[in-house]
């Protein structure tokens, strides 16, 4: 048997920008997100339906904190923290914000090191970021801790004026910081394929047949940014309004 | 743009980035630490929320270096919140005025008919 002769013109032409760059390549008959590996544009669709859940819990927050007839409770005053016998107002919120906001620097640079194939430096930019994300968490239960135990809040009830902040908090706050925690295991199992060389050797992961690349770790820094990005909102919309 | 070897950026885009995002974030606390109020603060509070989210997206999601056809197919699609957030609104103030008619202190529907 012959073998045909192989010509590849594959990836050869030029994709057409703008517009028609649009217009072409989702009537290309192939794949529409060009330059995307698969896994990348998948997890983007998940963040956008991510984002719907989330607008939908802040919308109803929004709702139910317009109709009530109870006065709403002073985020401002409610998250205070005593520091060094001074009131400072949503401090630990504010501490918080900082820590999330590191943690999403630190994964942005591990990305930039996984592509330069930079194991060491990617492996401790990821535990870094986890290690923030726990601390994140850490503060997080510190405050449902005091919210709960010192101030009496409930889901639904709330010792300070409208039942519904209680409902609302909870309910957003805890998403929001099961997605964290959720990311910090995720970040713990995409180290730990660095730093063994699974994406090095492009060996297949635990529950799939694809090979191992460094492509991961941008994906994995893409929910790491949403967790972040939802906290830009939440931190302006429940703490800050 | 280098696109076949995946997104690589010089570390100081990120180092900047990182940087206005700290100034950002520093910006809206100062909003209530200084107890700005009414247009004021929501107009800061939100300015500051869409900076710091636009940033987020567009550089460490590397959002800008992508074609346009994700682009769109991403940032497109949550516009629709914008009509729920309008119903939210609308609905939101109606229910308040009908708790305040029926619930409030100078209610006139007797208790009974409740």
């Amino acid at each position: 048997m012959t073998q045909p002769a192989m010509t590849s013109s594959a990836e050869s032409l030029p994709l057409a920008g703008g517009l028609q760059g649009v217009v072409a390549d989702l009537s290309s008959d192939q794949r529409a997100f060009k330059n995307v590996p698969w896994g990348k544009a998948m997890m983007w669709i998940f963040l956008l339906s991510d984002t719907f859940i989330f607008s939908c819990f802040l919308i109803s927050y929004m709702w139910v904190r317009i109709s009530t007839t109870e006065p709403w409770p002073n985020p401002s005053e409610v998250f205070a923290l005593t520091l060094w016998g001074h009131k400072i107002p949503l401090i630990l919120i504010a501490i918080m914000t900082f820590v999330l906001i590191s943690s999403s620097g630190t994964m942005a640079m591990a990305v930039k090191f996984g592509y330069e194939k930079n194991k060491k430096m990617t492996f401790v930019l990821l535990l870094i970021t986890a290690a923030l994300g726990a601390t994140f968490v850490g503060m997080q239960a510190f405050e449902w801790t005091k919210l709960i135990v010192e101030e009496g809040v409930r889901p639904w009830s709330n010792p300070m004026g409208a039942p519904q902040f209680g409902a609302t908090f909870f309910m957003i706050t805890g998403f929001h910081g099961t997605h964290v925690s959720i990311g910090v295991i995720f970040l713990i199992i995409v180290a730990i394929k660095v730093l063994r060389g699974d994406l090095d050797h492009e060996r297949p992961g635990f529950m799939t047949g694809r090979k191992g690349s460094y492509e991961i770790v941008e994906i994995m820094g893409l929910y790491w940014h949403f967790v972040d990005l939802v906290w830009v909102f939440i931190f302006a919309f429940f703490y800050l309004w | 743009m280098a696109h076949a070897q995946g997104q690589q950026h010089p570390i100081g885009v990120y180092l900047k980035i990182w940087g206005l995002l700290f100034i950002l974030s520093t910006a809206s606390y100062l909003v209530d630490y200084f107890h700005f109020q009414g247009y004021l603060r929501w107009s800061l509070i939100i300015l500051f929320m869409f900076l710091k989210a636009g940033l987020i997206v567009a550089v460490f999601m590397h959002m800008i270096w992508e074609r346009l056809a994700l682009m769109y197919a991403i940032l497109v699609p949550p516009l629709l919140l914008i009509v729920l957030l309008g119903i939210g609104a609308f609905e939101g103030n109606y229910t308040f005025l009908t708790r305040g008619t029926f619930f409030g202190t100078g209610s006139e529907v007797p208790v009974k008919h409740r």
